[in-house]
């Protein structure tokens, strides 16, 4: 039997979350480098991962927010591919028709003298987001009966048979990922193909992006492969290009799901500096130990300055 | 920007003549891109570096400087978002249920404990009256808790572990040995027998009591909803507070009128230390305060603290007068109830607005970066070689 550690923040700060819950003989850490930069909108991992995990229908509605129907993630949803339209250039790329028959095809020397009317660049910002499979994980921590488990893999999982349905986990997430599923009354999220992974398989998100903008593989090696990319997009003139997630000094020990952006994180609905809210729990601790303390001395303090019955009739009664 | 277009065209038209371009036969004189496509990448890296300052300067949000009120109204324009979509997901939790199980379990923890002093100290009228409201609370409080569960059958799994870092498998343990203390003590006290197993249940609930109370304070903190979290600090004082003016609200309605004193007084300092309270915890909060002002949670709010404060007012004043004790006492018990469900609400509006979430971690970054910077100035040997030159050169 696994011994389950049971301490507060006691990880090795984002490099083994496996080895710190107890796990002994434990496969290198596997998660997602999602590159944002090659990402198509094509939904692919959307439908893929409703597939393979036999996730319901979660509304069929008409939002109006560029192609995203899908809106967010939560229990039916665990993959999301968020569409931004923006009226920026992307790096220094060629937009508009007046660059393109102005400037460039058409061969001419001058600058363009088109006003600038008419040639506002448009940029398309497209990710998928997932769960983060984070290294010290809120929901995880704050899962009262333990259906929350870190696996061998140190991704994070629901056991269906054991959630009680509680959704304690639902407001821990510093990312809105995890929620309740309607006429179930358990919590869902992703799994990082948990099923896929035991036998060796990637992930069904993964294996069906078209453009490798889902990259499954040891944190580690994502890691360094991010990095490689970041610096390659950084030198090709797309100063934008960011990582978020990857650092294993962040609020949340960093994620095994992380991602290249290229705005913002917020302007994808990712939170600019999550932090997981159990390491605030042992000042939470010690303040609700004060407090309690000060609720028994107050009621005690004004019982004993309250006269009436003294204390040799309490005693009295006491040992009665 | 013209004169970046004009840089680029140049870059373009030197080497061999063709320009990169997405036109309706597709991507012009290039290769198709493989993985390693990179956006924009037809042209040089000076042309774009030159123009990265521009969206820099239009981003960035200047947020709420300071703790003033008139400055903590930031108009949704300056953050970015999401489509305005939350970033937290609501918290599934119900009102009644959840709301309602932290105003029970404050009234049962701190009506636990007030019974054992009032037993400790010869009043067995209010004793009696605050056990059968504590076992009353906690299996009320009970009721509430099953009911919210999505899996209620499985309400027994809360008790597969003991987790520290979850306050609800804490709260659970306690409310599994408050409960049926309580239980036997208020039987006890309404059969009359086994009187000493009675006394010592009392005192056993007695000695759970505080933290029946004030542990939902880390429950609810415990979370990233940051109406909630935000006030971590304050809370467990709020929540103790609370629960000690229920609990004596509870007492000055129902208990004999020559042992009403204690809880009278007891009453009118809890009153007080609980809208004192929530004022502080909402004046350290930051901008998640607002959700405290606004809407529901806001009129919840207010209403509490006007009946808190008339409540403990009335405890004060009602030394011999049994109505006003009476009306008091109603007056406290809502009024904590009031807060409870205003403070729940307060944190299921700042979990809708994505402002509650993004602008305070903006701010906390530019921060750190600010810090950081003013640290790394003073030392720049502490800096790696990368760093070095790029301030020299910013300096320049």
């Amino acid at each position: 039997m696994a011994v389950v550690d049971v301490q507060i923040s006691a990880f090795d700060n984002g490099q083994d979350p496996a080895r710190a819950t107890g796990y002994t003989d434990a496969p290198p850490r596997m998660g997602f480098f999602t590159d944002t930069s090659v990402c198509i909108g094509c939904k692919a991992c959307e439908v893929a991962c409703k597939e393979w995990n036999h996730v319901p229908e979660d509304g069929l509605v008409f939002t109006g927010m560029s192609y995203d129907n899908t809106q967010g993630l939560g229990a039916d949803t665990w993959r999301h591919v968020a569409f931004i339209e923006q009226t920026k250039p992307m790096g220094a790329q060629i937009t508009t028709p007046t660059q393109v028959a102005g400037g460039a095809v058409a061969g001419t020397d001058g600058p363009s003298t088109t006003a600038a009317d008419g040639d506002n660049p448009v940029r398309w910002l497209m990710a998928s987001d997932v769960c983060k499979h984070c290294t010290e994980a809120a929901c995880l921590d704050v899962c009262p009966t333990g259906a929350l488990i870190r696996t061998e893999f140190g991704t994070v999982v629901v056991q269906e048979d054991v959630c009680n349905g509680c959704g304690y986990c639902v407001p821990a997430c510093p990312y809105g990922v995890i929620d309740e599923r309607p006429n179930d009354g358990r919590m869902w999220k992703c799994t990082l193909c948990y099923d896929r992974l035991q036998v060796g398989a990637e992930p069904a998100c993964a294996k069906s992006c078209p453009t490798d903008s889902i990259q499954f593989g040891p944190v580690d090696e994502l890691r360094a492969r991010a990095d490689e990319r970041l610096a390659q997009l950084h030198a090709s003139g797309v100063p934008e290009a960011r990582l978020y997630g990857h650092d294993p000094n962040d609020g949340v020990g960093g994620d095994g799901a992380f991602f290249l952006l290229l705005d913002e994180p917020e302007v994808y609905g990712l939170p600019p500096d999550p932090k997981v809210t159990t390491r605030d729990l042992p000042q939470m601790w010690r303040r609700v130990g004060m407090a309690a303390l000060a609720l028994a001395g107050g009621i005690a303090a004004v019982f004993a300055a309250t006269p009436g019955q003294g204390t040799g009739a309490a005693m009295r009664r006491v040992l009665r | 920007m013209s004169k970046a277009r004009k840089t680029r065209n140049t870059l373009e038209n030197t080497g061999n003549g063709h320009a990169h371009a997405v036109t309706r036969e597709g991507l012009s004189s290039m290769a198709q891109p493989g993985r390693e496509a990179v956006p924009g990448s037809a042209v040089l890296s000076e042309v774009a570096s030159s123009q990265s300052k521009k969206p820099e300067a239009i981003r960035r949000a200047p947020g709420r400087k300071g703790g003033k009120r008139e400055e903590l109204m930031v108009p949704r324009a300056e953050f970015q978002s999401y489509y305005g979509k939350p970033i937290l997901n609501e918290p599934t939790w119900q009102a009644p249920d959840i709301a309602g199980y932290l105003f029970l379990g404050g009234l049962a923890g701190a009506g636990g404990t007030i019974a054992a002093a009032a037993q400790a100290s010869g009043r067995p009228g209010l004793a009696h009256v605050m056990k059968t409201g504590a076992a009353a609370a906690a299996g009320l409080s009970l009721v509430a808790l099953v009911h919210d569960l999505g899996r209620p059958a499985r309400f027994l799994n809360m008790l597969r572990m003991f987790k520290p870092t979850s306050p609800m498998s804490v709260g659970s343990w306690i409310l599994a040995g408050f409960a049926p203390l309580s239980g036997a003590a208020a039987a006890s006290a309404v059969t009359g027998k086994l009187r000493p197993i009675g006394a010592a249940a009392t005192y056993g609930a007695g000695a759970l009591g505080p933290a029946l109370a004030t542990y939902t304070a880390a429950l609810i903190s415990n979370t990233a909803v940051p109406a909630w979290h935000e006030g971590h600090r304050e809370m467990p004082f709020v929540f103790a507070s609370s629960a000690t003016a229920a609990a004596c609200g509870l007492g000055l309605l129902a208990a004999p009128a020559d042992e009403v004193e204690p809880v009278r007084r007891l009453g009118a300092i809890a009153g007080m230390a609980e809208v004192g309270a929530a004022k502080f915890m909402e004046e350290r909060m930051g901008l998640a305060a607002e959700c405290y002002h606004e809407g529901a949670a806001g009129r919840l709010m207010k209403a509490a603290e006007v009946l808190t404060t008339a409540g403990a007012v009335g405890a004060a004043a009602g030394r011999r007068s049994a109505l006003l004790r009476r009306a008091a006492g109603a007056a406290l018990l809502t009024g904590s109830a009031l807060t409870r469900f205003g403070i729940f609400k307060a944190g299921v509006a700042s979990a809708r607005d994505p402002k509650y979430t993004v602008v305070p971690q903006r701010e906390r970054l530019e921060q750190e970066k600010a810090g950081s910077e003013a640290q790394a100035a003073p030392q720049p040997k502490a800096e790696t070689g990368a760093e070095t030159n790029a301030k020299a050169k910013a300096t320049q």
